[in-house]
């Protein structure tokens, strides 16, 4: 028999042998690289975790000019600033002092990339999270709150990040980027829809 | 009777436990199945070393007492916390006041984190100090700092667990770091999270982690460390072999059997730091708001950030680093590095020396410089990053980097003094 014969002989294939230990080697190597996915994924946001992130609606008539709302959307507050001509008036003018004056090193959808940071001048809507490490920046609207030549906007306590009235990042601050934007859309004139736009449902 | 070494001829048992005809028995038994007395001979009584330790020499033995009491502490903390964003916080003030001495466990192990972090930077500070890091001791070197990264996750995370304000602040900033790796930062951060914000899917792995995966990892590593340093002896104030000069039954001259010699004389040093550990649970249990935060007494509130966010004291280093950098990728960055220069100390130093006792007076200088910088950014990453501190944080952090970087340097140029062919010590 053949076998009897290789065994006689003492005999070994070796570069058989070295390619089977390289095959079970990626065979396996392979087999764990699968096997790792579904423990991976597992920690992926489950489906309820995405359902109770699905769009938020705030309804725009009942915030007067000048006031700001804070409903949540996914676990985040969101700022809601329905702005007066006064205080649109005080977004201009300071762009020298401005890390990202027209907003092209920061996150917002693409209607959301221009001076006021928003879909119509009037309504501004940010995540009210700080860019720099995620605290809550406190709401600062009046002219001089700060300082004198304060315009007005956002104050983050933890770090003293600044932001204008368009959650533009102030030279100075540990933020390097503005406020986020995150997508909204107007379904009608006085509802606002928070996670969904024309592109869809994020 | 006899038992068989590993070498297969029979060995007389030792005279400790011939005495008592049922003990002496029972030993043997026990030996012929398990190399009990194999193991004591060889890793406790015939693992020889220096016999010129100081007081730097305690803080391993301490930590891995430290490690017992936090295992043991954990595991009674998890038969009455509950996990969940619902009622993690209630469950923490359940067993504060109406578990018996739950107040007492949950203390034992709030302390004992801080303590693990004093002894294990002492037991690092020890290893600048006489060059432990060097060859033939770098993997020895590089699985300790593993095991410095992997208690900082389980801190991080224990710290999580309560669902205090600045539990959950803490997390939203920590979490939030790994969101400036660019290109996947954002989408990681989700991965890690399980949602779109810290929330109960995060806070119920982070206890999966911080009570089985990362202890589990914490003693591999420790017997590791153990392992690795019964192949090369431990280092000595002095930073010279033992194993150079053996006597001639082949034991060094300069060694003495760890036992009884180092676990007695261990002994006396974990009383001592039972005694100041006492003091800290039962008299200042918070050290000040220092070892548990105040904000962390109130439940986490997603919506109020606390006036300002400073994460527990043996972080603030690192912490006063990322603050000083007003760029948040690049604070990040630096942040990590700040950890990670740490591994590559085997290789910056050239000293021809390894002890700062021969080593020359820029060694010196650099060592002291970089030892008032950390303890300075530790004070400064619990202030709020303003004005003068911020200055400070980025002059210090400066220096710190300088230790390292230009430790290659410093250490070949420096004017060292003559090793002595034996260790110094003075027979007391």
């Amino acid at each position: 028999m053949a076998d009897q014969a290789l065994l006689a002989d003492d005999e070994v294939d070796l570069s058989r042998r070295k390619f089977l230990t390289r095959a079970t080697i990626a065979t396996g190597a392979l087999g764990t690289v699968f096997a790792a996915v579904p423990f991976i994924e597992s920690w992926s946001p489950s489906e309820r975790a995405r359902a109770q992130g699905a769009p938020t609606e705030l309804d725009l008539a009942k915030l007067e000019p000048g006031q700001m709302a804070t409903p949540v959307w996914r676990r985040s507050p969101i700022y809601v600033v329905r702005r007066t001509p006064d205080m649109l008036a005080r977004i201009a003018g300071h762009d020298g002092e401005l890390k990202d004056p027209s907003s092209q090193h920061s996150e917002q959808p693409a209607y959301a990339r221009n001076p006021l940071r928003s879909r119509t001048p009037e309504f501004l809507v940010l995540i009210g999270t700080c860019t720099h490490l995620g605290c809550l920046p406190k709401q600062r609207f009046a002219q001089g709150e700060i300082y004198p030549s304060w315009p007005g906007g956002f104050f983050c306590p933890c770090h003293g990040s600044r932001f204008d009235l368009a959650g533009r990042v102030f030279d100075g601050s540990p933020a390097s980027v503005n406020l986020k934007v995150p997508p909204y859309s107007f379904p009608n004139p006085r509802t606002l829809l928070i996670g969904a736009d024309e592109k869809g449902v994020t | 009777m006899a038992v068989k070494t590993a070498s297969g001829a029979p060995a007389p048992l030792p005279a400790a436990h011939a005495s008592g005809g049922a003990v002496k028995g029972l030993w043997a038994w026990l030996n012929k199945r398990l190399p009990l007395q194999e193991f004591i001979d060889s890793q406790l009584i015939g693992y020889y070393a220096p016999k010129n330790f100081n007081i730097w020499y305690f803080f391993g033995s301490l930590a891995l007492v430290v490690l017992a009491l936090q295992l043991v502490s954990g595991i009674f903390l998890t038969m009455f916390y509950k996990v969940g964003e619902l009622t993690s916080f209630d469950s923490v003030e359940y067993i504060m006041r109406e578990v018996d001495y739950g107040w007492l466990i949950r203390y034992l192990h709030s302390t004992g984190a801080s303590a693990f972090f004093i002894v294990v930077y002492l037991h690092m500070f020890r290893a600048l100090l006489y060059g432990s890091y060097r060859a033939p001791r770098e993997l020895l070197w590089l699985i300790g700092m593993l095991l410095y990264l992997t208690l900082m996750a389980e801190a991080f995370m224990g710290y999580v667990l309560p669902w205090g304000n600045m539990s959950f602040w803490g997390a939203q900033v920590i979490v939030n770091l790994f969101g400036t790796i660019p290109g996947i930062g954002p989408e990681l951060v989700i991965w890690i999270r399980g949602d779109y914000g810290i929330a109960d899917a995060t806070l119920n792995r982070f206890f999966a982690l911080h009570v089985a995966a990362i202890p589990l990892a914490l003693l591999l590593l420790v017997l590791l460390h153990l392992v690795a340093l019964r192949q090369t002896g431990s280092n000595n104030p002095d930073g010279i072999e033992i194993k150079a000069k053996l006597g001639r039954d082949g034991k060094p001259l300069d060694g003495v059997p760890f036992h009884p010699y180092y676990t007695v004389k261990d002994t006396v040093a974990v009383g001592v730091f039972f005694v100041l550990f006492a003091i800290v649970v039962f008299f200042v249990p918070t050290l000040g708001g220092l070892f548990l935060e105040s904000p962390n007494f109130e439940p986490a509130n997603p919506l109020s950030t606390p006036e300002h966010i400073a994460p527990v004291w043996y972080f603030t280093p690192y912490y006063a680093i990322l603050r000083a950098v007003p760029d948040q990728r690049l604070g990040a960055l630096l942040m990590l590095l700040a950890v990670v220069l740490f591994l590559f100390l085997p290789w910056l130093d050239r000293s021809p020396v390894k002890s700062i006792r021969y080593k020359g007076w820029m060694s010196r200088v650099a060592l002291t410089l970089f030892a008032i910088s950390f303890l300075a950014l530790g004070y400064l990453g619990l202030q709020p990053a303003e004005g003068l501190y911020v200055v400070l944080a980025r002059i210090f952090a400066l220096v710190y980097f300088l230790f390292f970087l230009l430790m290659p340097f410093y250490t070949w140029l420096d004017p060292v003094k003559p090793v002595p062919e034996r260790v110094t010590y003075h027979a007391h």
